[in-house]
């Protein structure tokens, strides 16, 4: 169903650090769950629309309304790493 | 298809354009942050534009006001019903994970600007900004980048054209055309240096004839008309040499370095890219109102190519004078209000569009505001008015709008003040022509002669003697008349 | 009197109303009790009583409110049962929180959840498993494990839980106490820290329905702050039905589920029996697909679940593991911070969104959805409510079911459909089976929770469970 190769490409697409471990039991139970999942595959559903909210409100619109911000020192009280006013991280082009 | 083969042919570019526009709104697409101009990093944010768990986005309506705008300027169609998409992907200047945008049901869809139709146009939010700070002197990192969320969230509205562009001086010409269209719309400041409008490019090279598409790269955010004329001048430079050696141009994302002309891939081609879009579930569908369109069409100003149509049509404007009128707002205003209420009562037309768009913008510069300077716009108007009925002569007239931009004030004032006032009728000036002529005998010998060439000499005598004030065509009136040609 | 704490939130609202009652030593008698909690129920306890000035003439008189812990309250721990969330004060408060504030129903405590309501056994919280009072080498169910057992055990006089396929309706049966699913868009969802969004839910865990009323009541509200929220077209008031005459039951021909044990399918037909005698009329309906909605359930749940938790990458709060390069920071600090089933709904939900993947999956879970809204439709042109037990078995033993992911979701067979169709559900005590709690549930249209309500009130006082088993817990 899903293999290891399959596996570490959906880890890296979310960006997920797998231990050896954890990549073989995540091929097993994943292909599992979609043994499951598959179900659905039994039903014809070409001419049914995708339902994304069953109960849906259009037009829920803000109007454009300044509301006020929040503190910046509130902001980086929650950060792991502040640098000058800002959230410091490894540089992406590193 | 063999090497000789393809040095020998020709190669026509294949241009699409992605722009980015920030909108012009008081508050966030999302969330109710006021829109960032410079504060200091973090200071406009709130849960929502953070990414804070359990903060959701609701969405703002002057932007898809602004939105359905820019569709009717472009003649989109407006879905009638539209709704955002998550854009996932990680990095740091996207605090949720992913971008919510417009993906497959865009708010307009298809559209024309000049030659170029347009493919669509969505909203969608701005990332925040990365600044890299080299080495941080923490421990470990050897190189960090500094987040400030500020921008993030900053809507955006991004117009995807069709592949119609030719070349890259067209290219940037179009994307002036959309600039001033942005401009007069009032939905963004569309000031690139700034970034509240970017462009990508999409770049492809085809053999001439072929109606086949070839493979593309997207020259990412060219951040002024000038790169973008150098970075597409640049990628299609690149990608022919890359065809005419036998090779083939891979699809990539590229950057343009306006310093060095490098170009160099952005992003590692083993990475693929996967979006997994899907409906934001967090948001509810945009459904056009009667009262919502109403509202976009009445907000609707006079676009510039309507604008320039009706200079030619309305004042008999030339196409470029109309054009260039149309296109830089602020002459168009200027020029307008020089007209006057009552149209072409004080100046003509065009001799009045030609003052505007030469000597004024020769002596303001070129991105300036004429409302802006000293120069009232019916003094120029007085002034070109004079022009027309000879009371000044052309360099008179310079010599007076000279005055005016250094320190404003009336050009009658001045042409008295100054004595620049033309002389006048040929009771005042054929005396003057008739020294000259027998002051240089040997000229007017040649000139009875028939050749004309000399009058230049008699031209120039009079001026000297009248320290420029005569009309050029007055004084060979008056010869032609004193030597019976 | 002699224990506040045996009252229920109506008895001791009112109580604190009339004067008879002191909400600052109801709240210090509660705030004793969750401090003293052995069942690990709660994650963070409330250190002093609020002021109490003026709370006698809000609506909810200062009766104290265990919440989830995935709400945000501001300056309080909100960790979502999640490593990656260890120590996270959130600078603002959920709406439903602030609202419920406001209506006179102060913070007393955060619960323990499943991490990321991710859970039907509370057993995935990165701050340990909760017991269940009524048998503490078993589960109380999950994700709202926290919230449950907190009422069950009499330590809050109520909680909110958030239901997503079950977690509130799930816990509640598995704790012998009352739970509300509410209609989708009902309550609003800023400040719950996110699973699914489309599914997810805030509601009440209470002692009897009254409670679930009266705490739904003040729950309810369009927020300007939510898109999908949305005004209940009703007022929600107590219910007082003591009789179900002219109400059609309707049992679902097609969710039977072979998982069901015995002494669970006792107490329903038992219901069943109780509901007759109270004059209601008990059919078989169908439901073609709701047989469906747990595969449909993996798909839009994880895949949503798996962009929604795309925000915990170690820049803004929360955990990070350092690195020197962003990549490894990523997903390290993923890796560390995520427990293995958060992590596996991540993994199927990328799955099921990836290039290539969509239409077969995302995609047809979306119709899917579709389909068994249609259902549900239909069957209430026909019936009142649609019933079924809300979980298949009674309280399992902790650590039975966590080897296989695929036996633990089939807890939620019969609280899935409902969810996936947005309607309004509750779950109410229907008796024990081997002295453990067995849930009885009872879904109606969209916006109908007023006759749920009273539904479940007629039979709640007809079965007179008697909770204090689970009380002495
Ligand atoms: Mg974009
Ligand atoms: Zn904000």
């Amino acid at each position: 169903m899903i293999d290891r190769e399959q596996v570490l490409h959906v880890a890296k697409l979310a960006r997920l650090e797998l231990s050896e471990d954890e990549v073989g039991r995540m091929a097993t139970e994943l292909s599992g769950v979609l043994g499951h999942i598959e179900k659905i595959g039994e039903l014809s559903l070409d001419d049914v629309p995708p339902t994304s909210h069953v109960v849906e409100v259009e037009n829920a619109l803000r109007a454009d309304v300044p509301r006020p911000c929040l503190p910046r020192e509130v902001v980086l009280e929650q950060a792991p790493a502040v640098q000058d006013g800002g959230f410091l991280v490894p540089s992406p082009q590193a | 298809m063999s090497a000789t083969d393809t040095t020998a042919t020709e190669y026509e570019t294949v241009i699409g354009l992605e722009i980015h526009v920030q909108l012009a709104t008081n508050t966030k697409m999302f969330c109710g942050c006021a829109l960032s101009f410079g504060e200091p990093p973090n200071t406009r944010t709130c849960p929502v534009c953070l990414g804070l768990p359990g903060a959701l986005p609701v969405a703002n309506a002057e932007a898809i006001h602004y939105g359905l705008m820019m569709g009717m300027a472009l003649g989109s169609t407006l879905a009638p019903r539209s709704i955002f998409h998550r854009k996932n992907y990680f990095y740091p200047d996207s605090p949720k994970g992913y971008q919510i945008s417009q993906y497959d049901e865009p708010l307009c869809l298809g559209g024309q600007l000049g030659d170029v139709r347009i493919h669509r146009v969505h909203l969608e939010e701005d990332a925040a900004k990365l600044v890299h700070v080299g080495a941080s002197g923490r421990l470990h990192a050897s190189d960090a980048s500094i987040v400030d969320f500020n921008r993030c969230g900053t809507p955006l509205a991004e117009i995807v054209t069709e592949p119609d562009l030719r070349d890259a001086s067209t290219a940037a010409e179009w994307l002036r055309m959309l600039r001033a269209t942005l401009r007069t719309l009032g939905v963004s400041d569309v000031n690139m240096e700034e970034g509240s409008l970017r462009c990508d490019a999409n770049i492809s090279i085809r053999p001439v004839g072929s109606t086949e598409l070839g493979t593309k790269t997207e020259l990412k955010n060219m951040n002024s008309f000038r790169y973008i004329e150098r970075g597409i001048r640049a990628e299609v430079a690149r990608q022919t040499a890359i065809v005419r050696a036998g090779g083939q141009v891979e699809q990539e994302t590229l950057h343009f370095d306006p310093r060095t002309e490098a170009i160099t891939s952005l992003r590692s081609k083993e990475e693929a890219h996967d979006y997994r879009y899907f409906p934001e579930p967090d948001l509810s569908p945009v459904a056009i109102t009667p009262d919502m369109l109403e509202r976009a069409q009445a907000a609707l100003p006079e676009l510039p190519l309507a604008r320039a149509e009706r200079f030619e049509r309305d004042l008999g404007l030339s196409a470029d004078s109309a054009h260039l009128l149309a296109f830089r707002t602020e002459l168009g205003d200027f020029f307008e209000a020089a007209l006057g209420e009552n149209g072409s009562q004080a100046a003509e037309p065009q001799p009045l569009a030609n003052w505007v768009a030469n000597e004024l913008v020769a002596r303001l510069g070129t991105d300036a505001d004429p409302a802006a300077s000293n120069v009232a716009p019916g003094a120029l108007a007085r002034l070109v008015a004079m022009v027309g009925a000879k009371q000044v002569t052309q360099g008179g007239a310079r010599q007076v709008l000279d005055k005016l931009v250094a320190g404003g004030g009336d050009p009658d004032a001045i042409v008295a003040a100054e004595g620049l006032g033309a002389v006048g009728g040929s009771d005042e000036l054929a005396p003057i022509v008739e020294a000259a002529l027998a002051a240089n005998p040997d000229v007017a010998d040649r000139l009875r002669g028939g050749e004309m060439k000399p009058i230049g000499v008699i031209v120039g005598h009079v001026m000297r003697e009248t320290k420029g004030r005569a009309d050029g065509g007055e004084i060979t009136r008056l010869v032609r008349e004193q030597l019976g040609l | 009197m002699t224990d506040i704490t045996a009252l229920t939130a109506k008895q001791a609202a009112d109580a604190v109303a009339s004067g008879d009652l002191d909400p600052t030593e109801l709240f210090e008698a509660y705030r004793a009790k969750a401090a003293a909690d052995d069942l690990n129920a709660y994650t963070w306890v409330a250190d002093a009583a609020p002021a109490a000035n003026g709370v006698a003439t809000t609506p909810l008189a200062g009766v104290p409110l265990a919440v989830k812990d995935l709400f945000a309250t501001k300056g309080v721990p909100s960790q979502a049962g999640s490593r990656i969330l260890e120590g996270y004060r959130p600078p603002y408060t959920a709406s439903v929180v602030e609202r419920l504030a406001q209506a006179g129903a102060p913070l007393l405590a955060k619960t323990n959840q499943d991490e990321f309501a991710m859970g039907s056994s509370n057993e995935n919280s990165a701050y340990g498993p909760v017991l269940n009072p009524w048998d503490r080498t078993r589960v109380p169910g999950g994700s709202s494990g926290g919230s449950a057992a907190a009422v069950a055990s009499g330590s809050a006089p109520w909680a909110l839980g958030t239901d997503t396929g079950g977690s509130i309706r799930q816990p509640a049966a598995l704790t012998g106490i009352v739970g509300l699913k509410p209609t989708y868009g009902t309550v609003s969802r800023y400040g719950m820290i996110a699973f699914a969004s489309s599914l997810d839910q805030a509601g009440p865990l209470t002692r009897d329905v009254t409670d679930a009323a009266l705490l739904y009541r003040h729950m309810v509200g369009q927020d300007h702050c939510d898109s999908t929220s949305l005004q209940h077209p009703e007022e929600i008031v107590l219910p007082t039905a003591q009789r179900l005459d002219g109400i059609t039951l309707g049992v679902p021909e097609d969710l039977t589920g072979e998982g069901v044990e015995a002494g669970v399918l006792a107490r329903f037909e038992e219901t069943l029996k109780v509901a007759e005698e109270l004059g209601a009329k008990v059919v078989r309906v169908a439901l073609p697909h709701a047989d469906y909605g747990l595969s449909a359930y993996y798909v839009i749940a994880p895949a949503e679940a798996s962009s929604n938790l795309s925000r915990f990458d170690g820049v803004r709060y929360g955990k990070r593991v350092d690195a020197d390069d962003l990549l490894t920071m990523y997903t390290t600090t993923r890796h560390d911070g995520f427990g293995a089933e958060v992590k596996r709904r991540i993994m199927l939900g990328t799955y099921a969104l990836s290039s290539g993947y969509y239409d077969a999956y995302y995609g047809r879970a979306q119709r899917v959805r579709t389909k068994i809204a249609e259902d549900f439709a239909t069957a209430f042109q026909t019936v009142d409510f649609v019933v079924t037990p809300t979980a298949p078995t009674v309280p399992f033993k902790l650590g039975s079911k966590t080897s296989d992911p695929l036996e633990m979701y089939l807890n939620d067979y019969f609280t899935v459909p409902i969810s996936l169709a947005g309607l309004p559900a509750i779950s109410i005590p229907a008796g024990l089976s081997e002295g453990l709690p067995v849930g009885f549930q009872l879904a109606g249209p969209a916006f109908s929770e007023n006759r749920v309500l009273d539904a479940a009130h007629a039979l709640e006082q007809a079965i007179g469970f008697d909770a204090t088993a689970g009380r002495a817990g």
